[in-house]
């Protein structure tokens, strides 16, 4: 237990060391950083809870090795925005009632940012693909769905807003 | 350093050539899974999914092939032009895991592990794969169907990476299906391949995890081929049948906690008929 | 190794509901919402000490083995571990368990189920851990697994256990036994392993007490009172040098009613003198925990022609496992359900909860009545076609109604919409997507990307069933909530020992609180045993009994404080109500504020809340056993590919019986996450076993639904609130996971016109190829 390394994590360097080489990045996010939004709820990539992303792809943080993620951008769930000024995405997972235990939730506000940045305006049948890799065991996802769309409605009005006449 | 990001194939071979020993990482999909179960405690990793050869595609038009490195992850493959050259791939990759997944995961990895559910392998093998090799000594390809030894074996030697895959663009309908129990994120009770090919009125036929590895059923494809108007795209009904009949035979499926094997088989005969259904709608 | 210092939560249940508004009846949007969407809660697993050391439990391999020896000495020899202790080191009661305490917290002599914890180990990083466990050798002599309930009853294998095989028989003999009718159905009906599979695996961190004295575990638990009690038993110390404290707690479905690690981690932190804290996995989860019982269960209804049911013959048995966790509770909760919501006067019902070298089953929401309900409605659908008669027709000819008697001989006094729930989920629109929708895109079809089907290989079915369900606590239990109210200048604090597991219980606090006092402001204390206890999250009690339990404070409070603002006011108290944020004399002109009316004074009331007792069955299986009922309907739209036996469920519409919906949008989220459990046991949730050994202890293999597996739900509220219950509402979270597997079942059947008898209904199932 003897690696060190640095890992760029929401915009800052985070020197890790003393590591034992065969920690995940959500172990190492958690235990070493103290950054403990992201959750394990399977360690196999079958869940999402883990979600972060990385150089802007969404992965399960449990299947990083952490030492292989030196000089990669890392955001996390800490990285969505500051604490108390949530941000849109998690402010309509409140309001639409997206939240019961909550467990899931930081990997599925990760998930619906990466959804909507990359696919604005999303069908019902989309938003189901693309978050299907997070599990939720309370919600039965129908107030995510709605969270989801809900965002995407805010952002589109605000756009045609801001939009010349 | 026991975690080594080699930015060049050169370097991540001779990493390997230092440490034969060493644990190859790409995607990490299959590889962490193990290592947080417990299973393997690494002592030295290479991380190559951050060498640009290995992460990048090239197609050569007039060969009409498509050279993938062996780090290009199923989230790519889904992407065009890729997804249009090699359509059956990017219907398999669509099937593999979650978004998660197929942001990290790679057809290297999945070829490198050699599971008989791996996703993408009946393309490979429908579509005779080459699968190339890089050591110290150079590179050496080899057919997919060599590479695939067994469950979870493969003919890479110690010392040796997969460096790239390359594909045949072929001419005609190809596509894909996968039978599990849940409509995401789910392991293969059964997949099958059908790709055909205008230009040497060819049908190929591969099924995976009913067998050791990915079978290629050839008197399938031969009865296939003898029957099918390529032009019209057509195909008797009852050949269809006895296709899927012969797929299925082809099958060596065991019984485990995911389905019995005689389910699989006879998945394996539904799915083969309708593919070719697909890729000839006239009877 | 470096340590991560966290700060030290200890007020991880605590939660200001100050910046939440709304009253009883709104859509209240919950308290800790903020900091679960940013990952600032405190789970059970993201809780850590100063010093902290980490647990982990070795446990067997074998469904039925005796242990010849331990040998620890090679674990002790691997740096950074502390601690290993086993069965000799449990200084108080060596077993536990919630209705009898049969269960050893480390197996001594013999291990009965593959998990059973047999040592323990503290040491400095997981991977220490991981490798210490691996380096104890334990020598076992392994014996013949009972694995086949009817084995537990026919005498053919050994007792397992010095309490025997057979953990509880019930019988229920109700009328005219010898009654019966034209037309007779029967069947037999298999239901799988479920397991709850919350997302937030068994955590817990424990913090010793100088000295040893005592111990404080913060834990996430469903029921903390009931956990101290075991926990403080086997540790051999006064209940109150052993402090609960609730770690956030990632969902429960009754797998956090058993203790699982609580004795485990607290040993450890008192053994080493540090905080120690220990994670399940997920598939030590699988293990170490208990589940839904599997059953089979038997049944005979005999009806008129004209399809009224005139006598029901059952014979249930329930798998318990191992260890009798709640397996008696469960066994009489399937029993007493077996005529579901439909009249029925006479009845012959053999019950058995037994045991075997399986994996220990408990309480997982639906306590029994899963089992029961989808044998029953797989009865209904058996006699509407027997009968020729629509299967929504005939469910209303029997539709119980309130002043019904039970096969018990208890009166229904609860109020029994049965037959609106029927109508009112017939009422609700179908599906108007096509096979496949409009769009093409695989993902709508059975099988999702897997291409498998084109529209044209699909069947859709419809398929129906109604469900009733107890609430609260059954057979003589003296079951109480504790709450306490303190209201000083214009700030509500609400403290109870209530477990908030996911379900919305610190929202439905507030509002109560809000709605009672007419304050803006309500703190929500830390959830511990620092107050007397709740009773468990289960059995969905706790909107009536916790929410009882506020509103009686709160009203008490309110009393005090009417009398306060009467003497400074010269009115009369009994003419005082509040209105809005202010107390009004409805007599006069006298409006004063809350926050005015309680500058400088404070009130503070502690209240128990009890229901009315309950009794035990007699031999015949009747009393009066439970103390209230809801009912609810479910209508499910499936899509099948009856070649390769995959399936979509494409909707599902439900009118529920919910009393008053105190939190319109929670209840909503109760009903589509109940649906999803059920949908999950219909088409793919279970724990395989083989000889006692579990084949799919991981997510990989143990299917959870996805977001492309839940439909649309479609609902519709039956509010009509219930005198018995103290805010007029029933809780809401059990039925829609009892009633949506058998109506999902049946619209699979429908689709394919076949009987399909057991759930999961496997792929193979339908193509008869299992």
């Amino acid at each position: 237990m003897h690696e060190m390394y640095t890992l760029h994590v929401n915009g800052a360097e985070h020197d890790v060391r003393d590591a034992w080489i065969g920690e995940s990045l959500l172990y190492v996010l958690r235990e070493r950083l103290g950054l403990l939004g992201s959750k394990g709820a399977c360690e196999q990539g079958e869940c999402g809870s883990c979600s972060v992303l990385v150089d802007g792809e969404l992965v399960c943080s449990c299947l990083v090795l952490a030492a292989s993620a030196t000089g990669q951008a890392i955001v996390s769930i800490e990285g969505i925005a500051p604490l108390g000024a949530p941000s849109d995405v998690q402010q309509a997972f409140v309001v639409a009632g997206a939240v019961q235990c909550g467990f899931c939730t930081p990997g599925l506000i990760m998930a619906t940012h990466a959804l909507l940045e990359r696919s604005p305006d999303p069908g019902v049948v989309e938003i189901r693909e693309e978050l299907s890799g997070n599990l939720c065991r309370c919600t039965g996802y129908g107030r995510i769905i709605d969270a989801v769309q809900q965002v995407a409605v805010t952002r589109r009005a605000a756009s045609s807003a801001e939009a010349p006449a | 350093m026991p975690v080594l990001i080699p930015a060049t194939l050169d370097e991540a071979v001779s990493a390997l050539a230092a440490s034969p020993e060493a644990l190859v990482l790409a995607g990490g999909t299959d590889l962490m899974n193990e290592v947080n179960a417990g299973h393997r405690r690494p002592e030295t990793v290479i991380a190559i999914n951050r060498v640009p050869e290995l992460r990048s595609w090239t197609y050569d038009p007039v060969a009409a092939t498509v050279r993938i490195g062996a780090a290009v992850t199923y989230g790519e493959l889904l992407d065009e032009p890729l997804a249009t050259l090699l359509p059956a791939l990017a219907e398999a990759s669509r099937t593999v895991g979650s978004p998660q997944i197929r942001h990290a995961g790679t057809l290297g990895g999945n070829l490198g592990t050699c599971s008989p559910a791996g996703d993408g392998l009946p393309v490979l093998s429908a579509l005779d794969a080459v699968v190339h090799l890089a050591g110290t000594s150079g590179e050496r390809s080899m057919s997919v169907h060599e590479f695939m030894v067994g469950v979870k074996r493969t003919a890479r030697q110690p010392g040796e990476l997969i460096s790239a895959i390359t594909l045949p663009v072929l001419s005609g309908w190809q596509g894909y299906s996968k039978v599990g129990v849940r409509n995401a994120m789910v392991i293969a009770l059964a997949t099958a391949c059908v790709a055909t090919d205008t230009a040497t009125s060819s049908v190929r036929i591969a099924i995976g995890s009913v067998a050791p590895t990915i079978v290629r059923c050839a008197e399938a494809e031969a009865l296939a081929a003898a029957e099918a108007d390529f032009a019209v795209r057509r195909l008797p009904g009852d050949v269809v049948a006895r296709c899927g009949a012969l797929a299925a035979a082809a099958s060596r499926p065991i019984d485990d906690h995911r389905s019995s094997a005689a389910y699989r088989r006879h998945a394996i005969g539904v799915m083969v008929s309708r593919l070719l259904r697909r890729a000839f709608p006239d009877a | 190794m470096t340590v991560i210092e966290r700060p030290r939560s200890t007020a991880t249940g605590s939660v200001t509901s100050r910046s939440v508004t709304g009253r009883l009846g709104d859509s209240v949007t919950r308290p800790d919402g903020v900091a679960k969407v940013q990952g600032s809660f405190a789970f059970s697993s993201d809780l850590s000490a100063e010093n902290c050391l980490w647990g982990a439990t070795l446990r067997s391999p074998h469904p039925f083995a005796r242990i010849v020896s331990i040998d620890l000495t090679p674990a002790y020899a691997i740096s950074g571990v502390e601690a290993i202790i086993t069965a000799d080191d449990v200084p108080g009661q060596p077993t536990y368990g919630l209705i009898s305490q049969d269960q050893p917290v480390f197996a001594r002599d013999v291990v009965r189920y593959v998990g059973e914890p047999v040592a323990a180990v503290a040491a400095d990083h997981p991977e220490t851990c991981r490798r210490a466990l691996a380096a104890i050798v334990v020598t076992y002599e392994v014996l013949e697994p009972l694995t086949d309930p009817e084995r537990a009853l026919d005498g053919s294998h050994p007792p397992i256990h010095p309490d025997g095989n057979v953990i509880r028989h019930q019988r229920i003999v109700s009328g005219d036994t010898g009654a019966t009718g034209p037309v007779v159905v029967e069947g037999t009906y298999e239901i799988g392993m479920q397991d709850q599979a919350f997302l937030g695996l068994e955590a817990a961190l424990a913090m010793p007490d100088p000295g040893g004295a005592g111990v404080e575990l913060f834990v996430a638990t469903q029921w903390l009172h009931e956990d101290q009690k075991q926990i403080a038993a086997c540790l051999g110390l006064p209940a109150d040098k052993v402090r609960l404290v609730l770690g956030g707690v990632g969902g429960a479905f009754g797998a956090r009613e058993d203790i699982s690690l609580q004795v485990h981690t607290c040993l450890l932190a008192l053994r080493t003198g540090r905080p120690v804290r220990v994670h399940y996995n997920r598939e030590e989860s699988f293990l170490g925990h208990v589940h839904r019982h599997p059953a089979t269960i038997w049944m005979r209804h005999h009806a008129t022609a004209d399809g009224r049911i005139v006598k029901i013959e059952a014979r249930f048995v329930f798998d318990g496992g191992a260890y009798a966790s709640t397996s008696s509770a469960v066994l009489i909760n399937g029993i007493t359900h077996t005529q579901g919501p439909y009249k029925c006067a006479n009845a012959v019902v053999d019950g058995f909860a037994v045991r075997t070298n399986n994996l220990p089953c408990g309480a997982m929401r639906g306590f029994g009545v899963v089992q029961a309900c989808f044998a029953h409605e797989g009865q209904m659908d058996r006699l509407a076609e027997a009968c020729g008669i629509d299967p929504i027709e005939i469910r209303l000819l029997n539709a119980m109604e309130t002043g019904d008697r039970l096969i018990t001989g208890q009166v229904i006094h609860n109020v029994a919409p049965v037959a609106r729930c029927i109508r009112d989920t017939a009422a609700l629109p179908l599906p108007d997507e096509p096979v496949g929708g409009r769009d093409g895109d695989p993902m709508r079809l059975p099988g999702g990307a897997g291409r498998t089907a084109d529209a044209g290989n699909i069947r859709r079915g419809i398929g129906f069933a109604v469900s009733i369900k107890n609430l609260m606590y059954s057979e003589g239990f003296d079951d109480y909530s504790t709450a306490r109210c303190r209201l000083a200048s214009g700030v509500a604090t609400l403290k109870f020992a209530t477990s908030e597991v996911g379900q919305g219980f610190v929202t439905i606090a507030g509002q109560i609180a809000r709605s009672v006092l007419g304050v803006d402001d309500v703190l929500l204390d830390s959830i511990d045993t620092g107050v007397g206890s709740a009773g468990s999250t289960s059995a969905s009690r706790q909107t009536w009994m916790s929410g009882g339990a506020v509103n009686a404070a709160c009203v008490k409070v309110r009393s005090l404080l009417f009398d306060h603002v009467a003497a400074a006011h010269g009115v009369d108290a009994g003419s005082l109500a509040v209105d809005g944020r202010d107390i009004v004399d409805t007599t006069g002109s006298l409006r004063v504020s809350v926050v005015d009316a309680t500058a400088g004074v404070a009130f503070d009331e502690t209240v128990e809340y009890h229901h009315a007792p309950t009794e035990d069955l007699d031999e015949n299986g009747q009393g009066n056993c439970h103390t209230a009922f809801a009912f609810a309907a479910h209508r499910a739209v499936v899509d099948v590919d009856p070649e390769l036996g995959l399936v979509k469920v494409i909707q599902i519409a439900t009118a529920q019986d919910v009393g008053r919906a105190l939190n319109p949008l929670s209840v909503r989220g109760q009903i589509e996450g109940g649906v999803a459990q059920g949908l999950g046991l219909a088409v793919m949730e279970e724990i395989v076993m083989t000889d006692g050994r579990v084949r799919n202890p991981s997510f990989t293999d143990y299917l959870l639904p996805t977001f492309l597996d839940m439909p649309d739900v479609v609902i519709a509220l039956i509010e009509e609130p219930d005198p018995i219950a103290p805010l007029g509402a029933k809780g809401v979270g059990e039925p829609p996971t009892i009633s949506s597997t058998p109506a999902i079942v049946a619209a699979i059947r429908d689709a394919i016109g076949k009987p399909l008898d057991r759930v999961p209904v496997r792929p193979a199932d339908i193509v008869d190829l299992t």
